[in-house]
């Protein structure tokens, strides 16, 4: 009995070539570019030294790096938890169908159709002690409020616009999970009598889990690499109080044309970037597989 | 422990008219306390709708639920006392099974002392002592299933359980092991359970007595040998069994019921009204005849089944088709060649209009 | 053995499935099919291959990766595409295309392959699978028994000489099967088609008669046609696959004039039975060949009842017996309590007896209808 192995078809590599291509020259050779920036000093544009690591050991002994990072680090926690508890307290509170439903989602949504520059000038003239509604109405109230004067004001404002910004994503990623939750569960709860906590507390938060993962993922790429915002309101001041990590690389880069140490350190951050997402990722991948070890309804 | 009394018709419109309009046409019904009870119907007849008002989740459009003479028509299931097990199993994941056993105990604040021996009995009673402390979301199907069943059962006072076909996630070999756990819960605990299915199997087996729906109505209710033997309508004789019992459209007139140019005397011990008639016998009891036998009918055998146990003849007759259940060894003639069978016997029924005469 | 003909489907799911159970490439090597498509020479003869399937491993499809030939009608198809092959199949989930009507559903096979009078053959498969009067509307509106029937009735538009059927009626309720069922059968008869049905459940392969396969683990166990596999299993795993309820299977060791069984009666073995001196034995009972009433000659068991399933035409009496779990179909509605004990008796000559290999010694010998 002859057999004969049946062919691989191959042609599915032609049809993948011209999205190589394209990414290959939006993404991967600029990466290369920086990668070569970040091991040459580069003096002018025609001389050139390769310097090797020194770059990378300069930047990470650089006291002001360290202090963006601790910036970045206490906003990005900040950010946290203020918007995740109060999205899913918003989510709670949405009603889940008909065209109330429908209504509510929409303009929950509003503010994440804005674009970032346009937010953040909003913000900015919103905080005008003197044609800014929230910046007159602190000061009428008495409060000696200024976002460009002070520097804890200019945190508050700067967090107070993020969770203004993007807490409907979060609402909007556990309204789905809640929606997900079948009928069943809140009837049995009701049986078993079961307080409105006791139900978020054991139905409701456990069936968001997956979720809640995607959106603390998403808040915290988002805002660890958050730069129109806080540009536009702030500046980075007053000082540096505002001066997050993004602004200090283009602030290295494009102000003082310090191309190595920059490249250095944007690939730094991308590093960083990269394992924190590696970590979550994976607390996802095992939430995610004991949940599918549960019967779907 | 209650006897629950139903008088009441459920509708989502307004304004109800047709039958059609009716999710549950006007009933009554009583279920003794401590009886085992099964509803039985294909999709969409009603079942579901007349759980869920029992157990306080819906609220009759029209009529009223008694508790024990108590009106509990718009009491919550929490003041009715009811247990419900669900489809799927309904757990809380987060708990370990004795958690999840002493939830409604907590939730009543009940002392912990008393909670710990309740849930210690119950999980004795459904074989899960080994596993009280191990988290709840890993477990198999039929474990969560008993799990659900348990939260329902560790209230003392429980009044009844209702059951929303809990069998269909289980698998097929470990189905009958959770039914002899539910007969068993019974025999001991003497609650009123009630019981949602499509499968005859289940709901024959379950319950003392068996309540067949169709289309909102509640064409019979009665044990398993009164619904196989004088089925009251004619759904119930083409649901109950496998197959279902046959249907011959005859015509009763002058002391003869007529089926196309076939002629059967009419049975003398009953007096049958004159006009159409349905002329009912299980393929159980529809025997081969001798050829020319008073009751029986000529038929042309269209195919001969092997079904391991039994055979099974599917035969014709004036345009309709009759099914017969043999013994494994009976020798039965030919396709395309006849057959006399037996259609008039003690077990035949005869129906008008639908109904059971 | 015969050529080795073998269809693969589109349906990868089913492949990967067996990888993951059977693990390894190696293993699924073994599983050699080999049979015939009888060509249909008798229009009384049948040609559905129901395949009965253990541990719901599906198999429709054949190994990709390994060496493997398949032919249809003579024809080397292992390397042609799916699409290219003729095959229809209907699938466990009622699929339909969904934004189109039913009639356009049924449609799509005749249209594709530009066949005329499109509409009276829809039309007429309609009206043959009961749905002629939903012709207009999607298939989401329609319940799940109906959807199925669209699903079948574009399987058959497609008029392929190849029909496969993944357990089809498994999701839908259970008198809703029992009708299906029948019609199935009628179907696949009136049809041209060779017809290869995957199911787990013995009743359904039984009706459909024609011939079995019987698959456990990605082995072919037996293979025939389907009342002679029922009735001669050649192993224990074919008994216990293809029989429901399942045979009881008692242990035996030899005695003096045939076997006894551990805990239990003495078994007389017939004339012409060759035991070949083994050591272990097991002897199969039918729960249908145990009965209530005694007979002149039976052998008796003993036990008490755990639980009787009433399903109106019959009653399914568990027992529990120092021989181990028994249970026997009683016919009609019988109650029994909890713990009551119960007599069961069988003729002797109704036992199967299997070697301790598994492999079949003695089967009841049928009178023959």
């Amino acid at each position: 009995m002859s057999t004969t192995t049946k062919p691989v078809n191959q042609k599915a590599w032609f049809l993948i070539l011209p999205v190589l291509i394209c990414v290959a020259f939006s993404a991967i050779v600029p990466l290369m570019t920086v990668v070569n920036y970040s091991v040459q000093d580069i003096i002018s544009p025609e001389r050139r030294v390769f310097v090797g690591t020194e770059w990378f050991a300069a930047v990470m002994r650089d006291e002001e790096l360290h202090q963006a990072l601790l910036r970045q680090l206490t906003f990005s926690g900040a950010v946290l938890l203020v918007e995740i508890p109060l999205g899913i307290a918003l989510a709670l509170s949405m009603p889940a169908s008909g065209w109330k439903s429908s209504a509510v989602l929409v303009t929950v949504a509003l503010s994440l159709l804005i674009p970032w520059n346009v937010v953040g000038t909003i913000w900015q003239i919103y905080g005008r002690s003197d044609i800014g509604l929230l910046g007159a109405a602190l000061n009428a109230a008495g409060i000696d409020y200024s976002y460009t004067g002070n520097a804890t004001h200019a945190w508050i404002t700067v967090l107070v616009m993020d969770v203004w910004h993007w807490t409907p994503l979060v609402a909007l990623l556990c309204f789905a999970g809640l929606r997900s939750i079948p009928d069943a569960y809140y009837q049995a709860a009701r049986i078993d009598g079961a307080s409105k906590f006791a139900v978020f507390r054991y139905i409701q938060l456990p069936k968001m889990r997956g979720v809640l993962m995607i959106a603390v993922l998403l808040r915290f790429m988002d805002s660890f690499m958050i730069y129109t915002e806080p540009f536009v309101l702030t500046g980075g001041g007053p000082g540096n109080a505002t001066t997050f990590l993004s602004q200090y690389l283009t602030q290295k880069a494009v102000g003082q044309f310090d191309l190595g140490p920059a490249a250095a350190f944007s690939l730094i951050y991308f590093l960083i970037i990269l394992l924190l997402c590696f970590v979550l990722y994976n607390w996802m991948q095992r939430v995610g597989t004991q949940a599918a070890q549960e019967p779907v309804a | 422990m209650a006897r629950i009394t139903l008088d009441l018709a459920h509708s989502y419109k307004p304004q109800p008219v047709a039958d059609s309009d009716y999710a549950l046409l006007p009933l009554k019904m009583e279920f003794e306390d401590g009886g085992a009870y099964a509803l039985l119907g294909p999709s969409g007849c009603g079942k579901t709708t007349m759980l869920n008002i029992m157990s306080g989740l819906l609220v009759p459009s029209h009529g009223s639920v008694l508790f024990d003479g108590r009106d509990v028509t718009r009491a919550s299931p929490q003041e009715r006392n009811i247990a419900q097990v669900f489809q799927f199993p309904v757990i809380y994941d987060t708990m370990t099974v004795a958690q999840n056993l002493a939830f409604p105990l907590k939730n009543r604040k009940v002392p912990e002392a008393q909670i710990r021996e309740r849930v210690g009995a119950i999980a004795e009673m459904l074989e899960l002592s080994g596993q009280l402390d191990q988290r709840a979301a890993g477990l198999a199907a039929d474990a969560k299933q008993k799990i659900s069943l348990g939260r329902g059962l560790v209230r003392p006072d429980v009044a009844a359980v209702l059951f929303d076909e809990p069998l269909t996630v289980i698998d097929p070999h470990l189905k009958w092991q959770l039914r002899r756990k539910l007969k068993q819960i019974h025999h001991e605990l003497k609650l009123t359970l009630i019981y949602v299915t499509h499968d005859q199997i289940e709901a024959l087996t379950f319950a003392d007595q068996v309540v067949v729906m169709t289309r909102g109505r509640a064409v019979q209710v009665g044990a398993a040998d009164a619904l196989f033997e004088r089925p009251q309508h004619v759904f119930v004789g083409h649901f109950i069994g496998s197959p279902g019992m046959n249907f011959l459209p005859v015509e009763h007139a002058e002391g003869h019921l007529q089926l196309a140019e076939h002629r059967l005397p009419a049975p003398g011990a009953r007096t049958l009204p004159a006009g159409p008639l349905l002329v009912g016998v299980r393929p159980e009891y529809l025997a081969r005849a001798e050829p020319g036998a008073a009751g029986a009918l000529a038929c042309q055998v269209l195919r001969v089944q092997d079904l391991g146990t039994s055979l099974m003849l599917t035969a014709e007759v004036a345009g309709q088709v009759l099914r017969a259940r043999f013994d494994p060894d009976a020798r039965l003639p030919a396709p395309g060649e006849t057959v006399w069978l037996q259609v008039l016997g003690e077990h035949t029924c005869f129906y008008q209009n639908e109904e059971l005469l | 053995m015969a050529a080795l003909d073998r269809y693969r489907t589109e349906d990868r799911r089913a492949l990967d499935q067996l990888y993951r159970r059977v693990g390894g490439p190696e293993a699924a090597e073994r599983l050699q099919l080999t049979w015939q498509w009888e060509r249909r020479q008798n229009p009384a003869a049948r040609h559905a291959v129901p395949w009965l399937v253990r541990e719901g491993t599906a198999i429709i499809g054949a190994c990709t990766a390994l060496p493997v030939r398949v032919s249809v009608g003579g024809r080397d198809v292992t390397g042609t595409p799916v699409r290219e092959r003729n095959v229809a199949m209907v699938y466990q989930q009622f699929i339909n295309y969904p934004s189109m009507t039913v009639a356009q559903n049924i449609a799509s096979p005749l249209k594709l392959r530009r066949e005329t009078n499109i509409e009276r053959r829809v039309r007429d498969l309609a009206e043959r699978l009961h749905i002629e009067m939903f012709l207009d509307r999607l298939p989401a509106e329609l319940s799940g028994g109906q959807q199925q029937r669209v699903a079948l009735a574009r399987a058959l538009a497609k008029g392929a000489p190849l029909m496969l059927l993944d357990e089809p009626l498994v999701n839908l309720d259970y008198k809703l099967r029992e009708e299906l069922r029948e019609e199935l059968t009628q179907l696949f008869a009136a049809g041209d088609s060779t017809v290869v049905y995957a199911t787990t459940e013995p009743a359904e392969a039984l009706l459909l008669g024609g011939y079995t396969a019987v698959l456990g683990e990605g082995r072919l166990l037996q293979y025939g046609p389907t009342a002679e596999v029922f009735h001669a299993p050649a192993s224990l795993a074919v008994a216990r696959a293809f029989s429901d309820p399942p045979m009881n299977l008692l242990a035996a060791r030899p005695s003096g004039a045939g076997l006894a069984i551990a805990a239990g009666p003495e078994l007389p073995l017939p004339a012409g039975v060759a035991l070949g001196g083994q050591a272990q034995y097991t002897v199969g009972v039918r729960a249908s060949a145990l009965r209530l009433q005694e007979r002149a000659g039976d052998l008796s068991m003993h036990g008490v009842v755990e639980l009787a399933e009433i399903s109106g035409s019959d009653t399914y009496v568990h027992l529990a017996s120092p021989m181990g779990s028994l249970v026997a179909q009683v016919p009609g509605v019988h109650y029994f309590d909890l713990g009551q004990p119960v007599a069961l008796y069988v003729q002797p000559g109704q036992l199967y007896v299997f070697g301790a290999d598994g492999a079949l010694l003695h089967a009841p010998i049928r009178r023959g209808i």
